[in-house]
């Protein structure tokens, strides 16, 4: 198997954003996923929310571990650097490219088995620190590239492709994102992309830990009969909290709907995120509140998708670490290096 | 009996107990040895224990300059009565023990050809102080008073010493002062002052500085350019990254905005800590970690991918006992194998060795340029010995006009132009491709770092070929950073010698010391001390050169030979084992008896290679 060049010859007529770019310019290789695969369809979200956004494509940095969601990087912004790393250790990747440089958008694609399983403590920490990324968690609660093993996201009782019954409890990642300080977090469907592309937008223009749990149905191995993670499955227990329109913040702002029906949350950007209600008096910014509906409708059978929680404002990591502006990768020896002299009175207080 | 009398040549060992507050005034005492311009090499023998097990400070004086431990104490202050049986068992005959008498001691607990002086320490910290904490600080610093008296140190340098240590609290100088002197009056008054042993001023401290090889690495650190640190607490690593934090926050704040010129996180694991060092160094930052070889044992498959995926990563090894946890508090050079060829798949490391304190320095500030300019880890490879004591050390320099060197990176404007980028292309020939940072052209330059095996333009294949002319060139690579690390430093015997020694890191000063000795008994010896792998041709050279070659080193399975042997297809039966490992530092007699056996006449010398 080697690499898949696409064609690069784009129809002349293929709209531009902002910068020049078409959409094609946000893509990558060609997919080697299977025909179907949920992942190919969060690939093309992320494309065009990036596209649409008028991200500069080189300016993100993409990060992934090992797995079928892990390849995807592959497969969108050709233009971006990207690091395919080590199994459930992509946390700690990105989270070091930060630190490197403040000033790229740093985006994680993960998937259920590297980010629930091996990964699971990486995935906490990262979430607890505050690192400013969009951590996307491809979820179809299955090992594929191994052919079929339930992940730690797969809920108890479900059933495998080859009648094993799973019988862990399962993991809730929404939940501890919750829990562990996510300023963003979110989840999705990689079938309904009006929900998706939206709340991709959204997180990428968060400032914190961004997180988006996108059920991503595996064709091949997670869609029958008794699977809870199967495009069917997941289309009749969907229970959306709102629907998200991004705005961003150079536009005027029409509320199209009935008052107390829409709530407008402004992004530290000035974009803002205008949530048609969908369940009642739901409120983004009560964490609290967003456990509690969360645990409460997980018992009832439904998987409750939208955007969950948001905080704004909150600090990052380089604000509680307190670094400088300017990306420490481009600090010259002038700023790095104290020098002779200050060595010199080192050693003289070393006598 | 009249005790031994040695003038600035003898070991003091302090038998503590961890926690009572010895360590500065066990310091103290060291440090007010080299104010007379006499070399003090103190050791902590510490337990892994926050409070109330046996620990030990070592300090030998030597005006000669052997800074490596010796075996046999001449004075022991036994503090503890834990371990008094043994303390007392370890005094060479003629010497003295030191003691608080208190508390009746019953005759058959000394020796006989011993020397013993008592003084009443506890009864004078009782009827001096009420406090209980202040009873068990300054009963340690009487013991010094009483020790200055003893030994004939100079009472003002220990007055200076004091006053430079308190100079932010002065409030503490007077009653340390009057601590210092009650044990030192009561001493003259009491006592035959001086004993045999004595510090008499000298000059051969010189300019020489006194600090520990962690303090000195993270301190380098800091000077190489370092801005991320991401780290996980482990015995004995963690000084290091705590002095990089301290010399950080003296040295590296922005005086414009207070902000900070670095970044530190404290990581849940060694795991994550590597991770982060990879992707900040992947992303331009020179990065790096401090760890043991518990935690490089967790890192090897991230050693891997930064090797396969050519990522500047540096990581200080300060090396403790293993395997497992070992002996966590004790000290060894035992992680070689695994750092040299951590990971699975082919994989081989530069290693760098730093032998004390100021090559520490030295090496943790060059570590970064070599990882940016070989594009890999770079271990710099401290152990406890050198990392967690302070010794004299020739002070730091730096070169005002040094620059770091960031190795290959092409620019925004290189790729502008139409330059060919491809990350794995050896466009040079020295197999060390060009890399790009993330974020630098809109349309050019970008690529996909990955484990997985790709062709010269980091495209994703599994084809046979180009995986194996990526894996030739990361040999290439390894060539050329033989011409790049730190040479081995070559001392030949005065006169021509059949048998050479070979040794690195903390085994120095020992080894140092064991060549004079040898020499002085007719043994030539032809040293070559390595100091980084890959080895440098004039290491195997040197090895051709000899009938045979020793190679010391402080671990059970002689890991710097079997290097030696792999690396430069070396006849094993050539390189003969010195080893040293019970957890304590090398000695200078240890190496003398171990090598003056292949001195010996024949039947003498098989005895010794059986016994081996």
């Amino acid at each position: 198997m080697t690499y898949l060049a696409k064609p690069t010859l784009h129809h002349p007529d293929l709209p531009t954003n902002t910068l020049g770019y078409t959409r094609r310019d946000y893509e990558g290789a060609v997919s080697t996923l299977c025909a179907g695969c949920g992942h190919d369809s969060i690939s093309a979200a992320i494309v065009r929310a990036c596209f649409e956004l008028d991200l500069p494509p080189h300016r993100i940095a993409k990060l992934s571990g090992i797995g079928c969601s892990s390849k995807t990087p592959t497969y969108f912004l050709g233009n971006s650097h990207g690091f395919n790393s080590v199994h459930g250790r992509m946390p700690s990747v990105l989270t070091g490219a930060n630190l490197a440089n403040r000033d790229l958008i740093y985006l994680g694609v993960s998937g259920d088995g590297d980010s629930a399983s091996i990964g699971i403590g990486q995935f906490a920490h990262a979430m607890r620190r505050g690192v400013n990324m969009v951590y996307i968690v491809e979820n179809n609660g299955v090992y594929g590239l191994t052919k079929g093993q339930f992940s730690a996201t797969a809920d108890r009782g479900a059933k495998s492709k080859r009648g094993v019954v799973n019988i862990d409890s399962p993991i809730d990642m929404v939940g501890m994102a919750l829990e562990l300080g996510a300023t963003f977090v979110a989840r999705s469907f990689s079938g309904d992309k009006a929900q998706l592309v939206p709340l991709i937008k959204a997180a990428l223009t968060h400032k914190g830990a961004a997180f988006i749990d996108c059920i991503s149905p595996c064709v091949s191995f997670n869609n029958h009969l008794g699977s809870t993670k199967s495009f069917d499955y997941v289309r009749e227990h969907n229970a959306a909290v709102n629907k998200l329109d991004y705005v961003a913040g150079q536009k005027e702002i029409t509320v199209d709907y009935a008052p107390g029906k829409v709530e407008l949350v402004t992004q530290h950007d000035g974009s803002v995120l205008r949530l048609r209600k969908l369940a009642g008096e739901y409120d983004v910014t009560d964490r609290i509140a967003a456990m509690e509906y969360l645990a409460g409708h997980y018992a009832k059978g439904e998987v409750v998708t939208g955007l969950l929680y948001v905080s704004l404002d909150s600090p990052d990591l380089h604000d509680y670490l307190n670094t400088v502006e300017k990306p420490l990768n481009t600090l010259d020896d002038s700023e790095l290096c104290p020098g002779a002299a200050a060595l010199q009175r080192i050693n003289a207080a070393l006598r | 009996m009249s005790g031994t009398v040695k003038i600035n040549d003898f070991v003091v060992k302090f038998a503590n107990i961890n926690g009572s507050g010895s360590a500065s005034a066990n310091a103290l005492f060291a440090r007010s040895i080299i104010r007379m311009g006499v070399p003090a090499t103190p050791r902590n023998i510490f337990p892994s224990n926050i409070q109330g097990l046996p620990t030990w400070y070592e300090v030998r004086v030597s005006e000669a300059g052997h800074l490596g431990a010796r075996d046999g104490v001449d004075l022991m202050v036994a503090m503890n009565p834990q371990t008094w049986d043994r303390d007392v068992a370890s005094i060479l005959p003629g010497g003295y023990l030191f003691y608080d008498n208190t508390r009746f001691v019953p005759e058959e607990k000394f020796r006989p050809d011993i020397t013993v002086i008592g003084v009443p320490l506890t009864s004078m910290c009782n009827e001096r102080y009420s406090d209980a904490r202040l009873r068990q600080l300054f009963r340690n610093i009487i013991y010094v008073g009483a020790l200055s008296a003893l030994l004939d140190i100079d009472a003002s340098v220990v007055e200076q010493l004091l006053s430079e240590q308190f100079h932010a609290k002065e409030q503490l100088i007077a009653p340390n002062l009057e601590a210092f002197y009650l044990g030192r009056k009561w001493a003259i008054e009491n006592l035959d002052c001086p004993i045999g042993l004595r510090v008499r001023r000298a000059t051969t401290v010189g300019e020489r500085i006194m600090i520990d090889g962690n303090t000195a690495a993270g301190l380098g650190a800091v000077y190489g350019g370092a801005t991320v640190c991401a780290w996980y607490p482990i015995t004995p690593s963690t000084s290091l990254a705590e002095s990089f934090t301290r010399y950080c926050n003296r040295l590296r704040i922005d005086p414009a905005t207070g902000k900070n010129r670095f970044a530190i996180v404290q990581t849940e694991d060694e795991l994550a800590s590597i991770g982060m060092v990879i992707g900040g160094a992947w992303n331009g930052a020179r990065s790096f970690t401090a760890t043991s070889g518990p935690g490089i044992s967790l890192m090897q498959e991230f050693l891997g991918l930064a090797y396969f995926a050519e990522i500047p990563a540096v990581i200080f090894d300060v090396q403790r006992a293993g395997p497992s946890t070992g002996m966590p508090t004790r000290t060894q050079q035992c992680d070689l194998i695994s750092a040299a060829y951590a990971s699975h798949g082919d994989t081989k490391h530069v290693l760098l060795f730093p032998a004390d304190a100021h090559e520490c320095f030295e090496m943790g500030a060059q570590a970064f340029d070599l990882a940016d300019r070989l594009q890999t880890p770079v271990f710099v490879m401290l152990d406890l010995d050198i990392g967690m004591n302070e010794r004299l050390t020739s002070p730091f320099d730096w070169d005002d006009s040094r620059r770091m060197d960031r190795g290959k990176v092409m620019t925004a404007e290189e790729l502008e132009a139409g330059r060919d980028f491809g990350r794995y292309l050896d466009v040079d020939g020295d197999g060390i491709p060009w890399r790009t940072y993330p974020g630098t052209h809109p349309t050019r330059g970008s690529y996909f770092t990955r484990g997985t095996s790709r062709d010269e333009y980091a495209r994703y294949t599994e084809a046979g070929r180009p995986y194996q002319r990526n894996m030739e060139r990361l040999l290439r690579k390894w060539e050329t950073a033989k011409s790049y690390v730190p040479a081995p430093i070559r001392r030949d015997a005065a006169k021509p010698a059949r048998y050479g020694a070979i040794y690195f890191g903390s085994t120095a000063d020992a080894m140092d010391e064991a060549a004079g000795i040898l020499a002085e008994r007719g043994m030539a010896l032809d040293l070559l001390r390595v100091r980084a792998l890959p080895f440098a041709d004039s290491v195997m050279d040197f090895i051709d050169g000899h009938e045979k070659v020793f190679v010391v080193e402080q671990n059970r399975d002689g890991q710097l030979r079997s290097l030696l042997i792999n690396e430069g297809d070396i006849d094993p039966k050539r390189l003969i084992r010195v080893l040293h490992y019970d957890g304590t530092p090398i000695t200078a007699q240890m190496i003398v008896g171990a090598i003056s056996a292949a001195f010996a006449p024949a039947p003498a010398r098989e005895l010794a290679q059986a016994a081996e």
